[in-house]
């Protein structure tokens, strides 16, 4: 009996610890459920086993993603900075600007967009421009909301061109999170391809009284 | 007497367990019946009987996406039998060997639970992983706004991770854990939050200017690659999951996209776009060379994920449409399965979940990658979608 109770509990704490040399050893794990029983199993493929590709031509050659020669980006400007900023989304709304399918270059037929808004910032002060990156529906979503950020740099750096404050120039992507047109064709599309440019100005004195007592 | 024997046995289980599954060279199973590549194998063949309603359902569903198709008793190579009155007893005979592969009563949880539990059990007699106890995490689109959902690999017994009436995406589960990362777009520009499923807290990973999305946690939990427009440009970056040692793994003026990891944590293999072409591509997650990945056969590759036995990446290849694929990790000749997009592996290695666009609106389903049975899990009805599915192992 005695022998009994003590092989149990051996049992017990070996089940028990188990589990966790899993943990150590293995990268890959089942995430149980509480409640669940034990899971183990071997790893296992039913499937043949890959060939290995011949083309090893693409690898030999440098690919341009990691040069460390390449130059330029300019770093982001802070978002947190403005989180207390008004968003105005209407004020330069007439200023959208679109882009070619799967494409973040900046048409020249946009360019006078651009200036538009680059003429509104330097009148008024201190403000901030949003811009926002937006994608159609073809593609898959994080493909989109990179290409959104691309969007979104490349109207970027061209104001920051133009001369304003690259500080002052906020960045986001949606992706295709944002249509301004539902529709599954390409009208539809041609629309949400887009960059938008929301103005921030600075809370006014009341509106940061107000926040400082929150905090 | 006793003592011996049962320490044994344990020191037996206990090595298959800690076995790596990291697979460090190519490992070369050759199985009988399984010799043909993805997508062209046979089901295997059982039979149900004795099982009613909803035990029953579990169990040809659960089984289907793992490549066994129900049919009779005569064309079929296992028999289940068993009952469900209340609690569910079963028995899988071979056929073919007359071994009784299982004979197990369960108790306790819900008859669901106790048929997944015992499907789980008779994969394992085949040497399998079990799959049917796991969750994936999700994004569930309402249209104005998102939130993380976690469910049952099958979509049921769904929860709500956020609240925020916002925008969400991209969740990732660390592996072995009951948390996840994901993006959010509370503090304004997408950022990375860590989400503690357990305590239900979180706190924000990254929140560097302009981007922070497509988080991939490494297979030991201690790194983190994800996309980042801190510098710029769009680019692939990882981080320790404590924070520290930022390092910056592309430099070029497309944007890089998905990232995600080899089992062995040696690997990050992502989307790109070299001289106007998409292409799936790795560099070594310490920092190194970029290589290509070739996906001979299909163009516009996106969104891989690496398979926890290191053989195969699935990905989304897009045309006119969207097609999940998969290529040996090594790169090679592509197989397009069923149309999809945003693919994520199960423990298994054979099964996988996805989203599919249906009637304007995505809803996750799930494939049997070497005999392409499919199976639509959302349960969801209305306009709302699913998708970005990733699957916890």
């Amino acid at each position: 009996m005695k022998k009994l109770c003590f092989a149990k509990n051996i049992t017990l704490a070996l089940a028990a610890a188990l589990p966790l040399c899993g943990c150590l050893k293995s990268p890959y794990h089942v995430t149980q459920i509480p409640n669940g029983g034990a899971l183990t199993g071997t790893n296992d493929f039913a499937g043949t086993t890959p060939a290995i590709s011949t083309d090893d031509s693409a690898n030999a050659s440098k690919l341009p993603l990691s040069d460390p020669n390449l130059t330029g980006g300019i770093p982001a400007a802070n978002n947190a900075d403005y989180d207390t900023w008004n968003a105005d989304k209407s004020a330069l709304a007439a200023y959208t600007v679109h882009f070619d399918y799967d494409s973040s270059t900046v048409k020249a037929t946009e360019e006078s967009k651009l200036a538009a808004v680059a003429e509104a910032m330097k009148g008024a002060t201190p403000i901030a421009v949003r811009i926002e990156g937006n994608c159609d529906e073809r593609g898959t979503e994080e493909y989109n909301r990179s290409l959104g950020d691309r969007r979104a740099n490349a109207l970027r750096e061209k104001l920051v061109a133009m001369g304003l404050d690259a500080k002052k120039l906020l960045t986001v992507s949606y992706g295709e999170d944002k249509p301004v047109d539902h529709g599954h064709n390409e009208a539809a599309y041609a629309k949400n391809r887009r960059g938008d440019f929301v103005l921030l100005t600075p809370p006014s004195p009341g509106q940061l009284s107000k926040l400082e007592n929150k905090q | 007497m006793i003592r011996p024997r049962v320490f044994l046995i344990l020191l037996v289980a206990a090595c298959s367990l800690v076995q790596p599954s990291r697979a460090a060279e190519p490992e070369v199973n050759i199985e009988k019946n399984l010799t043909k590549g993805p997508g062209q194998e046979k089901p295997i063949l059982v039979s149900l009987s004795g099982f009613t309603g909803e035990a029953l359902q579990v169990l040809e569903s659960d089984l289907y996406v793992q490549g066994f198709l129900a049919t009779n008793a005569d064309a079929a190579q296992y028999l289940f039998t068993g009952k469900n009155n209340g609690n569910l007893e079963g028995r899988v005979t071979d056929k073919y060997s007359k071994d009784i592969k299982l004979s197990k009563a369960y108790s306790g949880a819900s008859i669901r639970r106790q048929t997944h539990a015992f499907v789980d059990d008779f994969v394992q007699t085949l040497g399998r992983k079990p799959i049917c106890q796991t969750r994936i995490a999700f994004k569930m689109d309402t249209g104005p706004s998102s939130e993380i959902y976690i469910s049952d690999f099958d979509g049921h017994n769904e929860k709500e991770v956020t609240r925020d009436k916002n925008l969400v995406a991209s969740p990732d589960w660390v592996s072995g854990k009951f948390a996840l990362y994901y993006t959010s777009y509370v503090p304004g520009n997408p950022s990375i939050f860590f989400h503690d499923l357990g305590s239900g807290s979180r706190k924000a990973f990254a929140r560097y200017g302009g981007s922070n999305i497509s988080p991939a946690v490494s297979p030991d939990g201690s790194h983190v690659a994800m996309i980042l427009s801190k510098d710029g440009w769009t680019d692939l970056y990882v981080e320790k999951s404590d924070g520290s040692d930022l390092r910056r793994l592309t430099k070029s003026r497309e944007d890089e996209s998905s990232p995600c990891w080899s089992p062995d944590g040696q690997w990050i293999c992502f989307a790109a776009k070299i001289n106007e072409r998409r292409s799936l591509c790795k560099v070594p997650a310490a920092g190194g060379q970029v290589q290509r990945i070739v996906t001979t056969g299909v163009i516009n590759p996106t969104e891989p994920d690496w398979s926890p036995d290191n053989k195969w990446i699935v990905f989304t290849s897009q045309t006119r449409g969207f097609d999940i694929c998969v290529v040996p990790s090594a790169g090679g000749e592509a197989v397009p399965l069923v149309s999809g997009e945003d693919p994520s592996w199960a423990p298994n290695s054979r099964t996988v979940i996805f989203a599919k666009r249906q009637n304007g609106r995505r809803v996750l389903s799930l494939l049997d990658v070497p005999t392409k049975q499919n199976k639509d899990v959302s349960r969801f009805s209305g306009s709302n979608s699913q998708s970005q599915p990733s699957w916890a192992k």
